[in-house]
C-alpha cells in the first residue's frame, strides 16, 4: 500500500490536471474561430457578418491558369476546390508563390467574390524531394 | 542496490559517459553536417533553403521531447518525492529552453525566404512560444525560490499544466488552418520527405540528442557538486 501522503498528493495533482485540461479545452473551443490563421473561400461565403473594413486573411490554392500579371497588379483566384475568390494584389510576392501552390492573402474584402490583398504569403506543403525526382514524376504524369 | 544510485556513484558513471560522448561526438557532428549541408540534394521547390530544416526540425523535436520528460518526471517527483529526480529536472529544463528557442529562431529565418514573412501568429508558432515561456517559468521558479521543497512543488504543478500544451503543438497544424505546413514525418504511414533528405535529418537528430546528453550530464555533474559543497559547509 502507498502511504497516505503519497495518495493525497496524487489525487491533488489529478484533480488539478483534470481541471486545467477541461479549462484549456473550453478556452480553445471558445477561441476556435480566432485561432484559424486564415479563412477558406468557403468560410467567407458562409459567414454573414463579415465586414469589408476589417483586415482578414484568405487562404487556399492558387487556381491553375488563373494567374495574370500585368504592370499594375497581380490577379489570381484562390480556391479550396469548393468555392473561389478573386484576389488582386499590388506588390512583390514570395519566391514560392506559384500556380497550384498554397497561398495566404492578407487584406480586405471588396465583396464576397473579390478580395484586395496588401500582403501575400506562400504556404508550402509537407512534401520534400530532390529536383530530379520531381522531373521524373512530371514525365510520368504526362 | 540503493548505493548504486547514490550521488558519488552516479558521479563516476557520468564522468565515464561524458568522456565516451566526447570521443565520438565531433566525428559524428562533422559527418552529419556534411551530409546535411553539402551531400543531400536541394529541394525541388525551396532549393537550398530547405537545409535549415536539418537544424529546425531536430531542435523542435528535442524541445517537445524534453518538456514531455520534464513534465512526467515532475509529476513523479511531486507524488513520490525522489531526490535524484529533482536534479534530473533541473538539468533538463535549460536544454529544452535552448532548443525551443533554436527551433523558433531558425523557423523564423526559414519563414522569410519561403513564406515571405519572419513571423506569423498562427497556432503552431504561438504554441511553440508558449512552450518556451513554460520552460522559462520553470527555470525561474527553481532559481528564485530558495526553499527546495516549495520550488519543486510549484514547478511540478507548472510543468504538469504545461504538458497540456504538447499535444496542442503536435496537432495544431491539423486542427486549425495554419501557415505552418503539416508534419512530413508521420508516426503511422509513409513520410512525405524523400529518403535522401530523411537520412541526413535523422542523423542530425541523433547528433543533437548526443549533444543534449552531453550538456545534461555536465549540468547534472554541476548539481551534484553543488549538493556536496552544501553538505560540506554544514559540517
Amino acid at each position: 500500500m502507498l502511504p497516505k501522503k503519497v495518495k493525497k498528493r496524487a489525487s491533488l495533482l489529478t484533480i488539478l490536471l483534470s481541471v486545467s485540461v477541461i479549462s484549456v479545452f473550453l478556452i480553445l473551443n471558445a477561441l476556435n474561430k480566432n485561432i484559424l490563421y486564415f479563412n477558406s473561400p468557403s468560410d467567407i461565403r458562409l459567414k454573414s457578418d463579415i465586414s469589408t473594413n476589417k483586415k482578414i486573411r484568405v487562404g487556399g490554392m492558387v487556381k491553375k491558369n488563373t494567374l495574370k500579371i500585368s504592370d499594375q497588379e497581380i490577379k489570381f483566384i484562390i480556391t479550396d476546390f469548393k468555392n473561389e475568390i478573386i484576389v488582386s494584389f499590388k506588390g512583390t510576392v514570395p519566391n514560392l508563390f506559384a500556380e497550384g501552390k498554397g497561398v495566404v492573402a492578407e487584406g480586405k474584402l471588396k465583396d464576397k467574390k473579390y478580395f484586395i490583398a496588401d500582403r501575400i504569403l506562400a504556404k508550402h506543403d509537407e512534401n520534400y524531394m530532390p529536383p530530379e525526382l520531381k522531373n521524373i514524376m512530371k514525365q510520368n504524369a504526362k | 542496490m540503493f548505493n548504486f544510485f547514490s550521488n558519488s556513484n552516479v558521479f563516476v558513471w557520468i564522468e565515464k559517459l561524458i568522456n565516451f560522448i566526447h570521443s565520438i561526438f565531433f566525428a559524428l557532428l562533422l559527418a552529419a553536417l556534411s551530409f546535411a549541408l553539402i551531400l543531400s540534394p536541394p529541394d525541388y521547390l525551396q532549393g537550398d533553403s530547405v537545409r535549415i530544416m536539418y537544424v529546425h526540425v531536430p531542435a523542435a523535436w528535442i524541445g517537445l521531447a524534453s518538456f514531455t520528460c520534464l513534465a512526467l518526471l515532475s509529476i513523479l517527483n511531486f507524488i513520490f518525492k525522489i531526490k535524484n529526480l529533482t536534479l534530473i529536472i533541473k538539468s533538463i529544463a535549460p536544454i529544452g529552453l535552448i532548443f525551443t528557442c533554436i527551433a523558433i529562431v531558425t523557423g523564423s529565418i526559414w519563414g522569410q525566404p519561403t513564406w515571405g514573412t519572419f513571423w506569423a501568429w498562427d497556432a503552431r508558432i504561438t504554441s511553440m512560444v508558449i512552450l518556451a515561456l513554460f520552460y522559462f517559468i520553470i527555470i525561474t521558479i527553481q532559481k528564485l525560490i530558495s526553499e527546495e521543497d516549495k520550488a519543486n512543488k510549484i514547478s511540478s504543478i507548472v510543468a504538469a499544466i504545461g504538458l497540456i500544451n504538447i499535444p496542442i503543438i503536435k496537432y495544431s497544424v491539423e486542427w486549425w488552418n495554419t501557415l505552418h505546413q503539416p508534419a512530413s514525418i508521420k508516426i503511422t504511414g509513409e513520410s512525405t520527405i524523400h529518403t535522401s533528405m530523411l537520412m541526413p535529418l535523422l542523423l542530425m537528430f541523433f547528433v543533437f540528442i548526443l549533444y543534449c546528453a552531453l550538456i545534461f550530464l555536465m549540468k547534472y555533474k554541476t548539481e551534484i557538486i553543488r549538493i556536496k559543497r552544501k553538505s560540506l559547509k554544514r559540517l
